[in-house]
């Protein structure tokens, strides 16, 4: 009975049922194409992964603390623009670095601030933030996209190794770091607490605002980090980049078993996500259907990913209640 | 006995309404109190002060003899005061071992007040203290949303309990339990005593209360209308009470 219920519970887990499906999608492309798995096609598609990846574990932990970011998409462009620009008025390439990752982490501070201090729904805050970042944007390219300064360090950050590029390292390290932050520190138990009920993780003394500002500032900050590397690996700031990219990571949040309502999700499962979304593109193409199929493969992929997950959670709740009963 | 709480001439204002008037109350140590009233009686406001989560308009409270002001639930819960609430002091998608150290983890490799979490130590003196007060559970990894409403209540007791807590508010613990779920968390309040616990128990439902208490409190329209030990009262007297004010 119990190895039989740690199967189960294992089951349940919705990173679990990602990763499975991740596995069903890989070998049927796998089986239409079998280039689909070749070095090259990995290279290809792990070579732009990582940004994605990276914007997805923002995200993650922040719907995991109960709120949202529509901004990240602008944020995702709006920040190497700034860098470039910085660089183009001759301020040093590194200050230029730090400065435009500042102006994601002000971003993540005044979506969270907004959202907090007045008391608005988070999804509204951001989707002013949305429109009012992407616009900077623009108004940042002064009206022609500007070109690459080649003395900003891109090599470090968007590499080409064998197989994988630098960046791919980043994202790992990022989702490292954050993993162990989530799933191992005290501030993880509290996000998992804010979000999953904030009343009663204010009620045990856990100052809930600040919990939440911390995950609204880290999303801003990785958004941007994504950004620049993006703009690292094209060696062009566009103002376009990013677009819908906000709503591709809730995307590949939720299909990695993150919780629309807050409290539930991993690390592990928002990077799986995005993993997912890329190569179910790739093989898309790969298996010569029309690439105007990939949103429709990826709508059917988040509505089947919650309604499992929904199932799951049911089931779980009435064990609780079939004991009750007992 | 000496009294662990003391409260004088408390007032509380919400708006203009005048939610708590004048209230004073005397809370023996190791005793179990009733707080017992109709909805909008000011029960609510009385423990929100008491456990911090609301400041008195006027008035004083006194614990252990010692004036105190608490400026939030923390400091309450610092000098032993725990409130429980009825369903929101757990976190339903979270294991019964995080949600025993929720605020107060075990941790090691601290940065200031972050740190890594001591997970084996946590999960081990969760079973412990989820078996001083008498709950048998499978595993401190179980999700809470898998227990039932009395185990729930007594997670939080013994959550409660290995917090060295010494007074225990609970709002309404037995709301929404079955007859056999209520009784369990009586069980749990009844077990306090012999452990050093002033328990507060909120209710508006004086059969679940009167067989445990040892004195009973009853409010109506924000003010204290009866104040007396069990041997000076009756159930029937009670009733009659809480019917007619």
């Amino acid at each position: 009975m119990s190895k039989n219920f740690s199967l189960r519970s294992l089951l349940v887990r919705p990173e679990v049922a990602t990763f499975l499906m991740f596995l069903a999608i890989m070998i049927g492309f796998y089986i239409a194409n079998e280039r689909f798995l070749d070095a090259r096609n990995i290279r290809i598609v792990m070579g732009i992964t990582p940004e994605y990846i990276i914007v997805a574990i923002g995200i993650a932990i922040l719907m995991i603390s109960g709120e949202f970011d529509l901004s990240v998409g602008s944020v995702f462009a709006l920040v190497p623009m700034t860098i470039v620009q910085m660089v183009h008025q001759g301020i040093p390439p590194w200050f230029a670095i730090f400065l435009g990752l500042m102006i994601g982490i002000i971003v993540g501070f005044v979506n969270g601030f907004i959202t907090l201090r007045f008391g608005i729904p988070s999804f509204i805050a951001t989707l002013g933030m949305l429109y009012i970042a992407r616009s900077l944007t623009t108004v940042a390219t002064a009206g022609f996209p500007p070109p690459f300064p080649h003395i900003l360090p891109n090599e470090l950050f968007v590499y080409q190794f064998e197989l994988f590029r630098a960046s791919l390292y980043w994202a790992l390290l990022v989702a490292v770091v954050l993993g162990v932050m989530l799933h191992r520190s005290n501030v993880g138990n509290w996000i998992y607490a804010t979000g999953g009920d904030q009343n009663a993780a204010s009620s045990m003394g856990i100052k809930t605002g600040n919990v939440k500002m911390f995950c609204f500032i880290l999303c801003g900050f990785l958004a941007g980090f994504a950004g620049m590397i993006q703009t690292f690996r094209l060696e062009a700031p566009l103002p376009s980049q990013g677009y819908l990219l906000e709503l591709e990571s809730i995307a590949a949040a939720v299909i990695g078993g993150v919780s629309l309502f807050g409290g539930i999700g991993t690390v592990f499962g928002a990077v799986i996500g995005a993993i997912l979304i890329r190569f179910l593109e790739s093989g898309i193409i790969m298996a010569r259907i029309d690439a105007e199929w990939f949103r429709a493969g990826l709508g059917s992929l988040i509505i089947i990913a919650v309604v499992f997950n929904t199932y799951i959670s049911r089931r779980a709740t009435r064990i609780g209640q079939n004991k009750a009963e007992d | 006995m000496e009294d662990i709480i003391v409260c004088e001439g408390l007032n509380k204002y919400y708006s203009g309404v005048h939610a708590l008037k004048d209230l004073s109350l005397k809370i023996k140590k190791d005793s179990v109190v009733g707080l017992i009233g109709d909805n909008g009686a000011g029960k609510s406001t009385l423990i929100k002060i008491l456990s911090g989560a609301h400041q008195p308009d006027s008035g004083h409270i006194y614990f252990e003899g010692n004036k105190v002001k608490f400026k939030s639930t923390k400091e309450a819960m610092n000098l032993g005061i725990e409130t429980i609430y009825q369903y929101s002091a757990l976190i339903p998608e979270m294991s019964i071992a995080r949600n025993i150290f929720i605020g107060r983890e075990q941790t090691q490799y601290n940065v200031g007040s972050f740190g890594l979490m001591k997970t084996k130590t946590m999960q081990d003196d969760a079973m412990k203290a989820l078996t001083d007060v008498e709950l048998h559970l499978r595993s401190p990894d179980t999700p809470v949303n898998q227990l039932s409403g009395g185990e729930r209540q007594g997670v939080v007791i013994a959550r409660a309990m290995y917090f060295k807590s010494k007074v225990l508010i609970l709002d309404e613990p037995t709301n929404h339990l079955s007859v056999k779920e209520t009784n369990k968390v009586l069980k749990f309040v009844e077990g306090l005593k012999s452990q050093g616990v002033t328990s507060i128990f909120i209710t508006h439902n004086l059969s679940h209360v009167y067989p445990i208490a040892d004195h009973l409190c009853v409010m109506a329209r924000g003010e204290k209308i009866a104040d007396m030990e069990k041997k000076d009262t009756t159930i029937d007297h009670l009733t009659d009470l809480l019917v007619n004010g």
